[in-house]
């Protein structure tokens, strides 16, 4: 089959685009979601916090002032179709350059430093990002780009599970993670939950987790009623918005599964805040 | 709705209750993790700080760049509890107040009760409503930290929420009690 050539450079431009319409127009189902937690919402304080939630996505919105000043780390997938032969500058090098230019231009904040526990220097320009590429049949490029702030990735966690522990075993691991969250990771909360595979791979289902639309569910209609019972579970906490009391700790639970050893059952929660922002674009 | 001014005094700390919806107008100052780190690195060898701490408010936050021809960039708080190492040593040297998100730990909370402070809550993930609130903004030390560096911003009608008073009482607490239906 002939190949597709693509241009590492549209790569570039891409991201660029993608970094300041990630800060500030959230998508459809986030705003749906809130707009219903709004209607469910008991607590007053509550109530004013999730208007006030929505009030600023509009204001985003329209001004394009990012809705939020944690612009994030730019956590970006790749899936590069088999039949794409790229060509121009270092793949790593045009995604970064796409994130350099998108923050600068766009006037994001830039929250990256240079060496994670000495010197703690900013980089200045909010590189490098976090790169994710998978190789996938045809021969399209798609590039999502998820901006994660840092509040609710601190909140996150990774457990390395019993096959023993069983399913109320990830239930009591997910719910307890949220709770040891409490209001610093912005509630209401998305939970992107990974089940299976290895230690690092059930990290990056619960980040892929993320991605998926609100509303959607697990195709394994097991997991999917496990979605539906963590949400109710953690709704049931009283966490509420910001953590100050409330119905309404999370938007939703959106949970990803691998295979795994017969000796392991590692599980992950990987948190977002409100203002959960992707984008993608199709080359 | 009550309204406050900045600096804060003892009287206006000692009315404030958990739980209540406050507007605040006046100079706060901005400051997170490595500004902390510096200036109570100042204090330690007994130097001075590059404001006067008696009476402020330190926000938790570090806004986006300004664009040209407004005021600051968005500018919502950012997790407190990173500041909890640091905040009892500024609390004892005249600080009164702080905003940010998420509950804070014990020797905030006894710092608080024993030199008259209180932590008040912004809403996460609000930093471009907040922006509204932001008259003027100036750096003032740190400039190299960039979203790091410590600021003076006046406000007008900044609204946030007391989440932890001078009293000990905590709205994270108290409200998470309040609506708490676990059965786990």
């Amino acid at each position: 089959m002939a190949k597709r050539i693509v241009n590492t450079s549209v790569i570039t431009e891409k991201l660029a685009e993608l970094s300041g319409a990630a800060s500030c127009e959230l998508d459809e189902d986030l705003i749906g979601a809130l707009k219903e937690g709004l209607r469910v919402e008991e607590s007053p304080v509550g109530k004013q916090i999730l208007e006030q939630i929505l009030e600023n996505a509009k204001i985003s919105r329209e001004s394009r002032l990012p809705s939020c000043q944690d612009t994030g780390f730019a956590v970006v997938f790749l899936e590069i179709g088999q039949d794409v032969c790229l060509e121009g500058p270092a793949l790593a090098d045009a995604v970064n350059e796409g994130v350099r230019r998108g923050y600068e231009k766009n006037y994001l904040r830039k929250s990256i430093v240079d060496d994670p526990a000495i010197t703690r220097k900013n980089t200045r320009d909010n590189t490098p990002s976090i790169i994710h590429t998978e190789i996938v049949s045809g021969d399209r490029v798609k590039i999502v780009l998820a901006a994660k702030g840092g509040g609710s990735e601190n909140m996150s966690a990774v457990a390395m599970l019993k096959p023993a522990d069983g399913i109320q075993g990830v239930r009591k691991f997910v719910v307890d993670t949220v709770k040891r969250a409490g209001g610093n990771p912005c509630p209401p909360i998305i939970v992107g939950v990974g089940i299976g595979g290895t230690f690092e791979k059930c990290a990056l289902l619960a980040k892929k987790a993320l991605l998926r639309p609100l509303g959607s569910h697990h195709p394994d209609e097991r997991y999917a009623n496990l979605e539906r019972e963590l949400l109710a579970e953690i709704n049931a906490t009283g966490i509420g918005p910001q953590g100050l009391g409330g119905r309404v700790t999370a938007l939703g639970v959106l949970v990803e599964t691998f295979p795994c050893h017969i000796a392991s059952m590692p599980a992950a929660v990987n948190i977002n805040c409100h203002a959960s922002r992707h984008k993608e674009a199709i080359i | 709705m009550k309204k406050i001014s900045a600096p804060l005094t003892d009287s206006v700390v000692e009315s404030l209750r958990a739980g209540d919806e406050v507007l605040i107008t006046g100079i706060i100052y901005t400051g997170r993790d490595a500004a902390h780190k510096r200036m109570v690195e100042l204090l330690s060898k007994g130097e001075q700080l590059p404001f006067d701490l008696k009476g402020q408010i330190i926000y938790y936050a570090g806004p986006t760049p300004t664009r040209p021809g407004e005021v600051v960039g968005s500018v919502g708080p950012t997790t407190s509890g990173r500041m909890d190492p640091y905040a009892p040593i500024l609390i004892q040297h005249g600080l009164k107040g702080m905003i940010g998100k998420g509950q804070r730990t014990q020797p905030v909370v006894e710092a608080m009760k024993k030199f008259k402070a209180v932590y008040f809550a912004a809403v996460g993930g609000a930093g471009a409503l907040i922006a509204r609130a932001v008259k003027s903004n100036k750096t003032v030390a740190y400039e190299e930290l960039g979203p790091e560096a410590v600021r003076v911003l006046e406000v007008v009608d900044f609204p946030v929420i007391v989440a932890q008073d001078c009293y000990g009482g905590d709205l994270y607490v108290e409200g998470i009690k309040k609506y708490s239906r676990s059965a786990l």
